[in-house]
């Protein structure tokens, strides 16, 4: 059942759930920190409608920089107006930022020490049409891997506004992984959020046998193939919303980690580097614990519907439902 | 800024030769590092920190502070000797250079030393930076603020788009608080620059993106005052002060060689150029003594 503590959407579960782009609740949450404090600045490499920047730079023209299509100048600009006290809020594709500009991002914003928050828009494979080459799926592995670099991927719209205020709040820099499609609202404005917290959004009526730790959009796929998996397989199964990749929360991993057999992660990232491994990072020290990964196995994207494609990668219902399936087998 | 007079021309000068000195003795102590270029832009710095800056070396971090911004990073040792000179840190400490625990990382690290703006490194991302800052600081002052922003640049990093990317920026945004200086010293690690990667037409193409562009020599104290002068007077657009400089400038066994871009001199070719540039420093002396 639904982890009531979490506060959820009631309406979860409907046909009818209401959707929303995530980058949406990313382009709400900068225009909220924008009102919040005047030091918030956005800045953008000529993607300011889709990356949702449009409702800062409508509001808050004198505030907003056009970059133009030059992420290493946006990341290197951010740096220089963070080094004289601004909160700068930088967006892109996350294939090009933090993709092309990696390098300025590590050393003028994260060895720099300078509060820069990274946007990355339009990741995972569910892009879609747009092919390969915009569908990021290494960004997490490269972000969460610089010191001082705060990594979330929020689950829907409403985290991921809750995400972006919460960044502006910080002093570190920090990346926000964003996806282009309409995803169903999971949380609600109740729904406790806090950097580097995971929170049980679906706990088991009996003693769990696996856990599921999920993260972004999948989330709600995965809540759905728990509830299925309970309702038509009798698999008991926990699952865990992991929105902070790094810091990461050692102490919910751990302790899910202790109640079940394995845990199953669930990510729209390649599995080399991406949030499965930081959970298997924290386990393989403090709790050794039978893993799977379901993720994109060191392939890159192609087009395609994003339903389509989500499918062809394993990550939808019924593809976590039957994973889920074959890993607990595989541990008895 | 205060008037050049002849008498602090000579100081200065003077100055930039205990800078070059030190800057032999620190890379002889650290076993490596790059000579050329922070020989080739003593004078430039010496300009800077000891009559152009409004600054306040027994406070770093002051608010009202000019920034500099140094881009190539490499030639670090002469911002440190420069900045010891003027009072940041004692002079003993530039022997810590490239040292376990030092603040005087082989290239510069912003948290380490107070003083130094940004961390620099890798080419091409320094006037980017210095962009952001002197759009950061418009938006909040507008034309009264005070501050410059001195971005010192390297040709060689004129390679990389990235350089390009900000100074099409600051061209869109006129920036009249932004002063660039590039060292044109036309070498770069593998050979000289026009073969490496052609420049030219080097000032066209800087004008081309809405900068004014000023050509001196790099080692006369007069041009760099007087090219600064003209760039904070320019207002409506930044100003590029291409700085035709000489790499390894005050020894001649160094001077426009790129071979000596990135290797510190051993114990025989240190005594050979501080023994050099211990002459020079009499002769300034004495040539100004006579007027």
């Amino acid at each position: 059942m639904i982890n009531k503590e979490a506060k959820l959407n009631p309406h979860l579960f409907n046909d009818d759930v209401e959707e929303k782009a995530i980058r949406e609740g990313y382009g709400e949450g900068l225009l909220d920190a924008g009102e919040n404090d005047e030091r918030v600045v956005a800045l953008c490499a000529d993607l300011t409608d889709s990356t949702k920047t449009n409702l800062f730079a409508d509001k808050f023209p004198d505030r907003f920089i056009q970059i133009g299509v030059a992420e290493q100048n946006l990341a290197t600009v951010a740096s220089g107006m963070a080094a004289m006290g601004k909160i700068p809020f930088i967006t892109s594709y996350s294939m090009f930022s933090p993709g092309r500009n990696w390098e300025q991002i590590r050393t003028t914003i994260c060895y720099n020490n300078q509060p820069v928050k990274i946007a990355g828009s339009h990741a995972g494979v569910s892009v879609g049409p747009d092919g390969g080459t915009h569908q990021a799926i290494e960004d997490i592995a490269i972000t969460r891997v610089i010191p001082r670099m705060v990594v979330i991927s929020p689950c829907d719209a409403i985290e991921a506004k809750k995400a972006t205020i919460a960044s502006a709040q910080t002093n570190t820099p920090v990346y926000i992984r964003l996806a282009r499609e309409k995803t169903p609202i999971i949380t609600t404005e109740e729904t406790p959020f806090e950097i580097g917290k995971a929170q049980v959004f679906f706990e088991s009526s009996e003693k769990p046998e696996i856990g599921i730790i999920a993260t972004g959009g999948l989330v709600y796929n995965a809540i759905k193939a728990v509830k299925r998996l309970e309702e038509e397989s009798g698999l008991k199964v926990k699952l865990l919303n992991l929105p902070t990749i790094k810091p990461i929360d050692k102490e919910a991993i751990v302790l899910l980690s202790k109640e079940v057999k394995g845990i199953l992660t669930v990510e729209e990232h390649q599995v080399f580097g991406g949030m499965g491994s930081a959970v298997a990072e924290i386990l393989a020290e403090e709790n050794p614990t039978p893993m799977h990964f379901l993720g994109v196995h060191d392939k890159f994207g192609h087009s395609g519907k994003p339903e389509e494609l989500i499918e062809e990668f394993g990550m939808g219902i019924e593809g976590i439902c039957n994973t889920a399936i074959e890993f607990k087998e595989k541990l008895q | 800024m205060p008037i050049l007079t002849d008498q602090k021309t000579k100081e200065l000068k003077i100055k930039a030769n205990d800078i070059r000195q030190s800057v032999i003795e620190m890379l002889l102590e650290a076993g490596s590092g790059h000579t050329a270029g922070p020989l080739g832009m003593a004078d430039i710095f010496t300009a800077l920190y000891f009559h152009i800056l409004n600054h306040r070396p027994e406070e770093p971090l002051w608010s009202e502070r000019d920034r500099v911004i140094l881009s190539n990073g490499h030639i670090c040792p002469v911002l440190y000797a420069t900045m010891a000179h003027s009072g940041y840190f004692p002079l003993e400490e530039l022997m810590t250079l490239r040292k376990l625990h030092s603040r005087l990382q082989g290239h510069p690290h912003r948290e380490y030393l107070p003083g130094i703006e940004t961390s620099s490194g890798p080419l091409g991302s320094g006037l980017s930076q210095a962009t952001g800052m002197a759009i950061a600081d418009r938006m909040d002052n507008g034309v009264s603020s005070g501050k410059f922003f001195y971005c010192l640049l390297s040709d060689g990093e004129m390679d990389a788009g990235n350089t390009w990317e900000g100074g099409m920026l600051a061209g869109k945004e006129n920036l009249w608080n932004l002063i660039g200086i590039v060292d044109r010293n036309s070498i770069q690690i593998d050979g000289f620059t026009e073969d490496i990667m052609p420049l030219e037409p080097f000032k066209e193409k800087w004008e081309a993106w809405n900068w004014h562009v000023i050509e001196i020599d790099g080692h006369n104290m007069e041009e760099i005052v007087d090219a600064v002068n003209e760039g904070k007077s320019v207002f409506n657009k930044p100003t590029m002060i291409v700085a035709h400089t000489i790499p390894g400038k005050g020894v001649r066994e160094f001077e426009r060689k790129y071979e000596w871009h990135g290797k510190p001199p051993n114990k025989e070719e240190a005594d050979m150029a501080l023994k050099e540039l211990r002459v020079i420093r009499e002769k300034i002396e004495s040539n100004y003594d006579k007027n």
